[in-house]
């Protein structure tokens, strides 16, 4: 498809005017995904309409505070703090301590034995994970297996920074494992490596979940890795070697929500 | 540790949606982000149609609830979010008007343009902006105008957006993208 005549055509105009029927979006869409300077030139189509009509409204802009009280949506709770003269701050450190000493040697001794568990199961997955991308024969049963194993499969869809990538994760809620086949996504550059993160999106917190460091070597592309985190979605970034502490968002490859319901 | 937003240009195509997944996960937070970002513009739409500003106050919360409560309708794939706002806002500008002429006397829809209103804008506060945008939007051909204020404000069809300006319904496409070139041109986007 020659982009600058699809461009030129006026398509993009008319998608933002909202005037296309609905396969034509959709058409659109395909082709912003392919394409980033399309999306580019619908950002700059739109902003300009955005301009426009922002300077139509003749009165100042209207507060979110009076809207909010008609939403029923999950607005943070707030807990009041009652005083007291009792010197609580210590109690709490101690009670603190004690709480946090106990959830560390049950959480490493949950790691353990978790550990040991899956162990063999991982293997085997992951056997069979490779199987199925050769194998459509294959690839059925093992649906087959992760519907008795309540796995959650999400794909990741490829971002701005790399349009063509794709991965999928496959969440085993059970054992707190993922298995991302990356296999969509193209060989890292010499000094970077893929980390993968675990997002929560309201608020949006991504938790790092460790870089992929022998993606190269790798022959399947299929890693297995600890997700101790209640997920909502999974993000693909490229980082320098080491990883980084929070992700980088131009180098974001690719993104996917879960959605189940809650 | 977060996503560091302001940094960022929001309409980069991740972060938008990443604001409209939190939304559709009623997430008030991102939800004030997007108001934010489109309440002025669509309150502009609803104004220019029903020239009268509580009235707009009012339509344009009830879009914002009615945009909230069908959050799970909405998919990129149909559209961009600007445009399934601008769509929930028009028909319900234009619902309000019908309602409104079925019981007082017949109002006539085209008198006043998006143009015009421009031109009469009194508010102080961004006057500026409005003075420069009027300078920008009288530099657009007379055809220019009717056609972004139909295509855009009023949300007539391709066929409909024809018969009204009396031109071949094969050539809106290519006409509309040139005067959105022009304004873009002007607008420096």
């Amino acid at each position: 498809m020659d982009i600058k005549e699809y461009i030129a055509s006026g398509i993009l105009e008319l998608y933002v005017a909202g005037t296309l029927s609905e396969k034509e979006n959709e058409e659109v869409y395909a082709v912003i995904k392919e394409h980033p300077e399309v999306l580019q030139e619908v950002i700059s189509i739109e902003r300009a309409i955005l301009f426009l009509s922002d300077a139509a409204k003749k009165d100042t802009p209207y507060s979110f505070s009076r809207l909010q009280k008609k939403l029923n949506g999950n607005a943070p709770k707030i807990i009041p703090i009652s005083k007291s003269k009792i010197n609580w701050s210590q109690f709490t450190g101690w009670a603190a301590a004690v709480l946090l000493g106990s959830v560390l040697i049950y959480t490493v001794n949950q790691n353990n034995t978790l550990k040991t568990q899956i162990a063999a199961e991982k293997q085997q997955l992951e056997k069979q994970i490779d199987k199925a991308s050769n194998n459509l024969a294959e690839a059925e049963k093992l649906i087959e297996v992760f519907r008795d194993k309540d796995i959650i499969s999400i794909p990741l869809a490829g971002q701005v920074a790399s349009p063509n990538s794709y991965a999928k994760v496959y969440w085993d809620k059970k054992t707190n494992s993922i298995y991302l086949d990356a296999k969509g996504l193209p060989e890292p550059p010499k000094g970077k490596v893929y980390q993968v993160w675990s997002l929560k999106l309201a608020p949006l917190t991504p938790t790092s979940l460790g870089t992929i460091d022998t993606f190269t070597a790798d022959t399947n592309k299929i890693f297995a890795i600890d997700n101790p985190n209640d997920s909502e979605a999974f993000g693909i970034t490229l980082e320098p070697e080491g990883g980084s502490a929070s992700p980088t968002l131009e180098q974001l490859y690719a993104l996917g929500a879960i959605n189940a319901a809650p | 540790m977060s996503f560091k937003f302001d940094t960022l240009a929001l309409d980069t195509f991740m972060d938008l949606e990443l604001l409209i997944l939190q939304f559709q996960k009623k997430d008030v937070k991102a939800y004030e982000k997007l108001y934010n970002m489109y309440s002025n513009s669509i309150s502009g739409i609803i104004y220019n149609i029903v020239k009268d500003s509580n009235v707009t106050q009012e339509i344009t919360q009830d879009v914002f609830i009615k945009a909230w409560n069908n959050a799970a309708s909405y998919s990129s794939k149909k559209g961009r979010f600007f445009t399934w706002l601008l769509n929930i806002a028009r028909n319900a500008a234009i619902d309000y008007t019908r309602s409104k002429t079925n019981k007082q006397s017949k109002q006539n829809l085209n008198s006043d343009f998006f143009v015009d209103i421009l031109e009469t804008h009194k508010s102080l506060d961004d006057s500026t902006n409005a003075i420069g945008l009027k300078d920008i939007v009288s530099k657009l051909t007379e055809k220019c105008k009717s056609m972004i204020e139909l295509l855009y404000f009023r949300g007539f069809t391709q066929k409909e957006a024809a018969e009204e300006l009396d031109i071949p319904l094969g050539t809106i496409k290519t006409r509309n993208r040139s005067c959105i070139g022009d304004l873009r041109t002007m607008l420096g986007v």
